[in-house]
Formats: C-alpha cells, sequence, structure tokens
C-alpha cells in the first residue's frame, strides 16, 4: 500500500526576501480554509512545475504551529544546485497557484525531553523556528545557538532574539565566535535532548562530540536532508514496469522513475525516510550512495539504493521497480 | 431524526442487545472460512451507507450506555485512564480529532464551534454543554484524553513516536480484551504486543510498525480484530479476571446462543498534528450467538473458523474452555454450503 | 530461566566500559563482580569519577574488593530502600553524559532503573548484567500489590492472597512482572507449586 502524503492546492499569498540569499514565501489554502495543524519540525514537499520539468523539492515549516492560516518556508539560494532553490527565486510570485504535500515531520522533538538544547547552522535554522514558537507556548525549556557567516546573513536571527532573549546565542563565522562545545555538552541536566540542523560537517561534528562525551544516541536528534547531487547521466532498466529510463545530469533517479510513469512511494525525497527504497536486482558499475538510511553494510553490498538522492556509474544497472 | 439510543447493561443482568439494523452493520471479521494472523491494515477510508464504516468515528445505538459503562469502571479503578507527563498535547490532539469527526458525522447529536482557541461543545446524549479554551488544561474537568473519551465509543492508546518505534504513553482502556494498561503504560511496540503467540515469529509486529510509524497526517489506516467473551461484557480486564474469568465454565448448549458473543475490535490508526503521536481507538462491538446466527453465512463461516483455529490461538483468545459446545452448537447451523467471499451477509 | 521467553522480558548484557568522565554504579551482592570484571577492561582513571552504590546483602565479602577500585565516592547501604534517597539526589544533580551501570539481582537492577528513568535517563543507554538470584518482583494485576522476592510458580500474592501465574511479561515503570489469577475460571483447581525461581 501507498504511504504517500494528501496533496494540498495552496497560493503564494507573499514573497519577502530576508537577506541577499534567503526569501521566504508564504502559502495559503485555495479554498479559504485552515491549513492541517502540524508539529514543530515538519516539512513539505513544494511542487515546482519548470517547463517540462516537475521538481519536488522538501522545505521545512518555519511559522508557529499555533497559527494554521498560512504556512511559511525559507528557501536559500543555491547558485551551482540542481535549480529547485533558483526556481523559486526567480519564478515563484504572490498569487501563484502551487502543489504542496500535507506536512510530515522526520524531526520531530521529543516531548519527555526535560530540556531542549539547539544547534542550528546556516540555513538549518528553519525547523527550530517552528519548534521554538511552540516550545515558548507551552512553557517549554530550550535553549537555541545559532552560528551564522555574517551578521547579515543571520536569517531571523534578530527576530529569535528578540522574542527568546537568553534563550538565543549568536555565534558569528566572520567574528571568530564559535560554540564551545565541549563545555556546553557537558553542562546540561539529565534528561535534555540535543537537535542539529545545518550544513553536514556541523552535524558530524556536534553528533562525534556528543557520542565521545557520553551522550545516548536516543538524546541526539538532526536533520539532514541531502540534496540530490547532479551527476553523469546513467541508463536504468526497471525490471517490474519493463522500461528503460536515462537519468540526465541534473535530473534525480527518483525524478527520472516518475518521469517514466512510474511512482514509487517517497516523503522526504533527501535520503532521510526510507520510503523509495528499492532493490537492486543486477548491477555492473558502482553506486553513489548520498542517503542517511541505508547502513553502510547495505551500501557496500550493492543490494539496495534511495534514487532520491543516490546515483551509479556503470555499465547496467536493473531496478525492481 | 438520529440515533435511537438504547438503554441497556453490560453488567449484573446484562440487558445488552443489537436492534435488527445492527446485526446487519455488525463488522462480522472473517473474509473466508479460516482465520490467521496477516497485515492486514487497510486505508481507513468512508465505507457504505449504513455501515459501521458510514462514518469514520463510528457513534451507534449503544453509545450512552457504553459511557455509562465506562463511568462506572472508572469509579472502580481510576487507573484505567493514565497519560504520561509528554503526553498533554497528544491529549489535545485526541480532543480535536474526536469532537470534529463526532460534530461531522451526527450534528443531530453534537455540535463543536471554535472562535480562535474559544470552543463550545454540545454533546446532547450525555446532556453536555461546555465551552473551554483549547490548550488550557485548567479549563476542563478532566485532562483532554479523560475528558473526550469519556464522550466517545471504543478504547483509546495514544502512542508516542521516537526512536523508530511507538511507545504505548497514553490511554483510556476500560473494555479492552485481556490487556492491562496499567502495566503495558510507557512500554514500546513490541513490549506491549509480547504476549501474543505466533505472531512475532511470522515478522507480523516488524512489518505493522514499519506501516504505523508511516502513517501520514489526513490518511488514516485500520484493521479487525475479534475474541469471544461469554455475557456481553465490556469490561473484560486482567484486573477483574478473577469476577469474569468463572462466566467461561456457564456456557452450556442450552445457553450458548445467548451467553457467548463475538467481540470484535475496529482498530484504527490517526497520525496526530501537533504532537506528531499516533491514535490507536479499538471500538469495540459484541454479538451475541442468537443475532449472529440470523444471517446464514456468518454462521457457517464462523463453524469453520473455530473449529479449525490453531490450539495457541484459541487459548490465547481464551476459548478453550467453550471452545467444544461452541463448535457442536454452531455444526448444527452449517449444512456444509459454501459461503461467498468477502465479510457481508448474503 | 524459562527456555522459551517472550520479548518484554528483559535481557541483561554484560557490563562494559562506556565513554564519558561520569560513571554511576548500583550494585547488589554478587552485581560487584560485574563491575570487578569491568574494571579490567576499563581504561586508566576510569573510576577517578565514579560513584559506586553498592548493597551487599548478607554478608560484606565484596565490599573491599569495590574499594580496591578506588572510585570517587563510594556508598554501602543495608537495603535498596536505604540507598533510594542517595540514588535519587545523585541523579537529580547529574548532568548528560553520566552513564548508569546496574548490575545484580533482577530487583535491584530494575527499581535502580525506575529511579532513573523517572530522573530522565533513557532505558536504552543503561548497561545492566545480572548476577545472583532469579527471585522476581511480582506486581498483582488485580490489586496491584507487590510482592518481592518471589520463586515459585504459581505465587500467592502477598497482599490479597489470589493464587498468581507469574508471566515473563515485565514493566519497567512498574519494575514487575504480571501476576494473573491462574485458576480464576475455577477457584478449586490448583495447580501445583514449583520453585523455579532461584
Amino acid at each position: 500500500m501507498s504511504t504517500g502524503t494528501t496533496k494540498l492546492d495552496v497560493v503564494v499569498s507573499d514573497v519577502v526576501p530576508v537577506n541577499e540569499l534567503v526569501t521566504r514565501f508564504h502559502f495559503r489554502r485555495r479554498d479559504g480554509q485552515l491549513l492541517p495543524t502540524f508539529s514543530g519540525g515538519a516539512h513539505v514537499v513544494v511542487e515546482m512545475r519548470d517547463g517540462e520539468r516537475t521538481r519536488l523539492n522538501p522545505y521545512s515549516l518555519m511559522g508557529s504551529p499555533l497559527d494554521t492560516r498560512e504556512y511559511t518556508i525559507s528557501v536559500r539560494r543555491d547558485d551551482v544546485g540542481r535549480g529547485g532553490s533558483l526556481f523559486m527565486h526567480r519564478h515563484v510570485r504572490p498569487g501563484m497557484e502551487m502543489v504542496i504535500s500535507y506536512p510530515v515531520n522526520l524531526f520531530s522533538l521529543d516531548l519527555r525531553a526535560r530540556k531542549h538544547l539547539m544547534l542550528a547552522g546556516g540555513i538549518g535554522i528553519t525547523p527550530f523556528m517552528a519548534q521554538t514558537a511552540q516550545l515558548a507556548a507551552e512553557g517549554g525549556n530550550f535553549e537555541l545557538h545559532y552560528t551564522c557567516r555574517t551578521a547579515s546573513l543571520g536569517t531571523y536571527a534578530d527576530v529569535l532574539k528578540d522574542r527568546y532573549d537568553r534563550r538565543v546565542r549568536l555565534y558569528h563565522d566572520d567574528r571568530d565566535e564559535r560554540i564551545e562545545l565541549d563545555r556546553l555538552l557537558s553542562s546540561q541536566p539529565l534528561g535534555t535532548h540535543l537537535y542539529v540542523c545545518g550544513p553536514s560537517g556541523m552535524i558530524g561534528w556536534v553528533r562525534d562530540r556528543a557520542a565521545a562525551l557520553g551522550w545516548p544516541t536516543e538524546t541526539v536528534h538532526f536533520e539532514h536532508f541531502a540534496a540530490p547531487q547532479p551527476g553523469a547521466p546513467f541508463d536504468v532498466t526497471l525490471a517490474v514496469s519493463g522500461k528503460t529510463i536515462r537519468v540526465g545530469e541534473q535530473q534525480s533517479l527518483l525524478e527520472a522513475i516518475e518521469a517514466a510513469g512510474v511512482d514509487p512511494p517517497y516523503l522526504c525525497r533527501g535520503g532521510v525516510c526510507g520510503q523509495c527504497e528499492t532493490n537492486v536486482i543486477a548491477h555492473d558499475g558502482k553506486f553513489i550512495h548520498n542517503d542517511h538510511w541505508l547502513s553502510e553494510e547495505e551500501h557496500r553490498c550493492g543490494k539496495k539504493i534511495m534514487p532520491c538522492v543516490s546515483r551509479f556509474e556503470g555499465r547496467s544497472l536493473v531496478l525492481e521497480r | 431524526m438520529g440515533i435511537t439510543f438504547r438503554k441497556e447493561t453490560f453488567r449484573d443482568d446484562f440487558t445488552f442487545k443489537n436492534s435488527p439494523e445492527h446485526i446487519r452493520r455488525f463488522p462480522f471479521p472473517f473474509h473466508e472460512d479460516s482465520y490467521m494472523y496477516a497485515v492486514n491494515i487497510e486505508p481507513h477510508v468512508l465505507g457504505p451507507k449504513g455501515s459501521v464504516l458510514e462514518n469514520l468515528i463510528d457513534v451507534d445505538e449503544h453509545y450512552v450506555a457504553e459511557m455509562q459503562d465506562r463511568a462506572l469502571v472508572l469509579a472502580e479503578d481510576p487507573l484505567r485512564c493514565q497519560s504520561l507527563p509528554h503526553m498533554t498535547l497528544a491529549g489535545w490532539d485526541l480532543l480535536e480529532l474526536l469532537m470534529e469527526q463526532q460534530a461531522v458525522g451526527y450534528p443531530e447529536h453534537f455540535t463543536l464551534s471554535r472562535d480562535g482557541d474559544k470552543w463550545r461543545w454540545i454533546n446532547r446524549p450525555l446532556g453536555i454543554d461546555d465551552s473551554f479554551t483549547f490548550g488550557d488544561v485548567s479549563t476542563l474537568p478532566y485532562g483532554p484524553m479523560e475528558y473526550i473519551t469519556r464522550q466517545s465509543q471504543g478504547d483509546f492508546c495514544i502512542l508516542d513516536q521516537r526512536d523508530g518505534n511507538l511507545w504505548m504513553d497514553a490511554g483510556m482502556v476500560t473494555t479492552q480484551a485481556d490487556w492491562s494498561l496499567d502495566f503495558d503504560i510507557g512500554m514500546n511496540f513490541f513490549e506491549w504486543h509480547a504476549p501474543v503467540p505466533l505472531a512475532h515469529e511470522k515478522g507480523i509486529f516488524t512489518r505493522a510498525l514499519k506501516f504505523l510509524t508511516n502513517i501520514q497526517q489526513g490518511k488514516p489506516a485500520r484493521r479487525l480484530n475479534w475474541t469471544m467473551t461469554i455475557n456481553p461484557r465490556l469490561d473484560t480486564s486482567p484486573e477483574n479476571y478473577h469476577k469474569w474469568g468463572p462466566d467461561r465454565a456457564t456456557v452450556t448448549p442450552e445457553n450458548v446462543g445467548d451467553k457467548v458473543h463475538l467481540r470484535v475490535e475496529l482498530q484504527s490508526f490517526w497520525r496526530l498534528p501537533r504532537s506528531n503521536g499516533i491514535v490507536f481507538p479499538i471500538r469495540c462491538y459484541l454479538i451475541k450467538m442468537d443475532e449472529l446466527v440470523t444471517q446464514p453465512k456468518w454462521a457457517r463461516r464462523l463453524h469453520r473458523v473455530i473449529r479449525d483455529l490453531p490450539d495457541e490461538l484459541a487459548n490465547y483468545k481464551g476459548l478453550t474452555r467453550y471452545r467444544r459446545t461452541l463448535v457442536e452448537w454452531l455444526s448444527k447451523l452449517d449444512d456444509g454450503s459454501p459461503t461467498s467471499p468477502g465479510f457481508g451477509p448474503d | 530461566m524459562a527456555a522459551k521467553s517472550i520479548i518484554s522480558r528483559p535481557v541483561y548484557g554484560t557490563l562494559s566500559p562506556q565513554p564519558g568522565k561520569h560513571h554511576l554504579f548500583v550494585a547488589d551482592a554478587e552485581g560487584a563482580l560485574a563491575i570487578t570484571d569491568l574494571a579490567a577492561k576499563a581504561p586508566d582513571g576510569f573510576f577517578a569519577d565514579a560513584h559506586i552504590i553498592f548493597i551487599p546483602g548478607n554478608d560484606s565479602k565484596h565490599v573491599a574488593a569495590l574499594e580496591a577500585l578506588k572510585p570517587a565516592q563510594f556508598y554501602q547501604g543495608p537495603s535498596f530502600a536505604s540507598a533510594l534517597p542517595r540514588l535519587k539526589q545523585t541523579l537529580a544533580n547529574a548532568h548528560m553524559g553520566l552513564h548508569l551501570y546496574l548490575a545484580g539481582t533482577e530487583g535491584l537492577i530494575g527499581q535502580a532503573m525506575q529511579a532513573a528513568l523517572e530522573a530522565g535517563i533513557d532505558h536504552t543507554s543503561i548497561q545492566t548484567e545480572h548476577r545472583g538470584s532469579l527471585a522476581r518482583r511480582i506486581q498483582c494485576v488485580h490489586c496491584k500489590g507487590i510482592t518481592e522476592n518471589v520463586t515459585t510458580q504459581p505465587a500467592t500474592c502477598s497482599h490479597c492472597g489470589l493464587l498468581l501465574l507469574v508471566r515473563d511479561h515485565y514493566s519497567r515503570r512498574l519494575a514487575a512482572f504480571q501476576g494473573v489469577c491462574i485458576n480464576a475460571e475455577d477457584r478449586s483447581e490448583i495447580p501445583p507449586t514449583e520453585e523455579i525461581f532461584r
């Protein structure tokens, strides 16, 4: 049975440039009804009709879960990516009709936590915008440490400082300010949960230090959507549907499968949720695994692939799709 | 017009009965002449008018009597309703879900008005008219989960989702088929299912968990489960097993039709929006053998299912002591003719 | 131990040194041997910031071996109940990174884990090792009373007197196995009593 999400017909109600790299988009329901309630950390998948191509990119909801008149996302422009963020920045205007998925939360707060310690890097701040709003409304105990390159690129730093004052600490790369991670992690009361969202280097650093300092893995939460990487085109045979497809340079394997009219289930399109996991029937070549779902062992043995983010180089690949 | 609610009891003099219309809408759980565990989960979507799936949260003629029975159970044993401290938000999620579904499905009986966080809830069958602030526990006479589940048929388990598992961290359980919320609260999916025989070995729970953790908002799922109960007793809890257990020894060929009940659970699974938890309503339907065999197909099929049930399952479901008497009684209604596929009566 | 058990039956491991600086041990009787076995595998200085809470039981034969590990803090008490206020205080003041090691009887492991859960520690991050008696703590599902040190199957509830089937179904929250009336359907059926949890 498919476990995909329901779709929402929305209209872009506002487009607000936040700084030189980040723009915020507001969506309302076309029928004027309230949007579904969501929980802090949830994302939606935004469908972009870009000429012949349909792009499906996940973005964290950053508004307060208490206000469902509109959804807001913030998109950082990536000039060397596959074009989703450029499409959003260049083509999406107020009044445009779009389709987004129901919210899905793969970066949920652990509500048992005595304290929520949040570490954000750059655009990784967006899920924390919603989570801090949710916690603040319930009187939850949280502390946010936010690193950005410069003050002007500190997206929403001023808003957060204004709302939560001393519960927010800012660190600017250009002023050589660094999180004193070991000290921070060693001074947290029992029952604290740690959340990190940002560049993969930051996530790796925080997870490693937390493990070395004795934090149990259940208390360390991270969200890292891998964006699908461009790469050399390759051909794939879909054994179940009897089709042969070519995956373009700027296309993900999942997008190419969908373009051929085959619809594997998906939720995150970022190598995290495991929904689109696909069995490999035969291959002659090398996998480029970019997901966070399969184990290292599964990556090595070549029997499974996550088509949302992973690619292939070689002579032939046959998938059970 | 609305539902005519029956005045009846589920204890002492056991006056519970189904009206003829309710017999026809009974969710008979066997689609073929045998039964074994399967991951029988399907999307919880609306079904035909006049079936128990006419609304996603079903209210029927037993509503008022079941709510009275629940109040009696809770007065006797408040531990049947528990919520670990982190589950209050999920309780509000459940309150919203049940109020909305009941108000949409049965506008003549329930009305919900919302103005921001100022809510007013009218429950006519139970004579309730409360105004409260959504999210503020001090404005309700009970916690949100207890408040709304004292007004909703079926048991409710609220599951917290974390670390790739589901944790039974809150519930209202007064009509259970022999499991204890007080004992199981805080357990994960595998732990609270631990006593179920055979299914672990078949990998049923591993697959079911994978499915359930991926349930999406707005896309609930459901499955049917079943057991049998002697006398139309809703509260067959382990807590009171020493009180109802002796009933099992009272089944005779003369009283099978009145005493033995098929008990079907319509279990549904819903993602909760604020807490990201899952609520698992377990709606219990009872039908006595005399009522069930008014549908000849059901009589023939139930005979074959009970006769051929593996002993471990019969034992787990508590049938052993009266199984032979029941099978003999049902066999007289089974002429061996084929049964049509599917659940419904012919 | 029963040959075939169920998933809710706790599974105990072998204590092993975990990363981090702060280590808290709670043990009774032969549980001390699990700690000394761990010490043999531990890096130098492992006990420099460790705290051992020990309930020796009838004799004090393992006390010297534990003291020889030179933990930062060592406590011995006559019963788990007497050690509990100290354990709760220690947990209340602890920081993330603290590791908890529980060793000894099931009753000790279960009750110390119960205190740890209440303090916000996740059960999966606690190291446990079973040593010594298999006697069980039982919750009577009917009257909710706890009966300690149950060694027989069936067992009599020390509160309401019902004859209980001792199940493998275990609750971490209650730190107890479940006891369910064994002859509820016919009280005249009295199965033989066997001593099986030694």
